[in-house]
């Protein structure tokens, strides 16, 4: 009889400019995460992965839905949003690029580090975005990866 | 390694968060008022010391495994961020030095080894 492999998949929606409730979709990730068992150092990078992609869409887009998505192996995260895109993709993942509002600043946010955090706790980190509709991203997080 | 009750004895600190353990350990430091320089760099188990009084601190302790927060210069969190970090049971501390003074004592501390632990 064939192996039966076991997933778990939730979505979180996230709306934009809701700082009141930033970082509650991460934070749920994170306890479900824990609940299932994963390693403590798998858990934080999941963490820190949703909190930044949260963060993001909350400072920057209209809506996003976040897919967690639990296998035996890897943890993956999708973040969906409907919003301005990102035009140029290279300069977004440098460290210290920012478009970030003086308010958002003030919020301890904004520094230039969301994106580029995402990807130093990614295993496998993929982006897509088109201009005036919105940005994919597609995160591995391997149970036995070793990053950062 | 420095605990809860060191870091409010040298910082003539107050406790908002009266149910923490006064020996809750704190073995590293990072201070920033960046929430993502802690994302990025603070390592699990930190105490963090920050000028920022935000819920985002909490929330960012929470998804970053930090042990606890300073907040320095008077700086204090609103009732609800205070709650949010009971819920959490994240040690929350406010004191009047300056960032570089908070900074300035606890490292003194650790280099002396904790021999001037009270």
């Amino acid at each position: 009889m064939p192996a039966v492999e076991s997933t778990y998949h939730r979505e979180f929606p996230v709306k934009g400019g809701d700082f009141a409730k930033a970082g509650a979709a991460a934070c749920e990730i994170k306890e479900l995460l824990k609940d299932l068992g994963l390693a403590p150092a798998t858990v934080r990078r999941a963490a820190i992965v949703a909190y930044e992609a949260e963060m993001n869409v909350i400072m920057y887009a209209w809506e996003a839905r976040i897919g967690l998505t639990v296998s035996l192996d890897e943890v993956r995260l999708t973040v969906d949003d409907r919003g301005p895109g990102i035009p140029n993709i290279e300069l977004a993942l440098t460290e210290g690029y920012s478009t970030a509002t003086a308010e958002m600043r003030e919020l301890g946010f904004g520094a230039g580090m969301g994106l580029p955090n995402i990807k130093r706790n990614a295993d496998v980190f993929a982006i897509d975005s088109e201009v005036g509709r919105g940005t994919r991203l597609d995160i591995t997080i391997r149970m036995n990866g070793h990053k950062p | 390694m420095i605990v809860l009750k060191d870091v409010l004895a040298l910082l003539e600190g107050e406790l908002l968060t009266p149910a923490s353990p006064p020996e809750t350990p704190l073995p590293k430091v990072f201070a920033s008022d960046l929430m993502s320089d802690v994302l990025s760099s603070a390592e699990p188990g930190s105490l963090l010391l920050t000028g920022l009084a935000n819920v985002h601190v909490v929330s960012t302790c929470s998804v970053a495994d930090l042990a606890g927060v300073v907040f320095v210069q008077g700086k204090r969190p609103a009732p609800d961020v205070v709650l949010q970090a009971l819920s959490r049971n994240l040690p929350l501390v406010a004191t009047k030095l300056t960032m570089f003074e908070a900074c300035s004592r606890i490292a003194r501390f650790i280099e002396d080894g904790g021999h001037a632990r009270r």
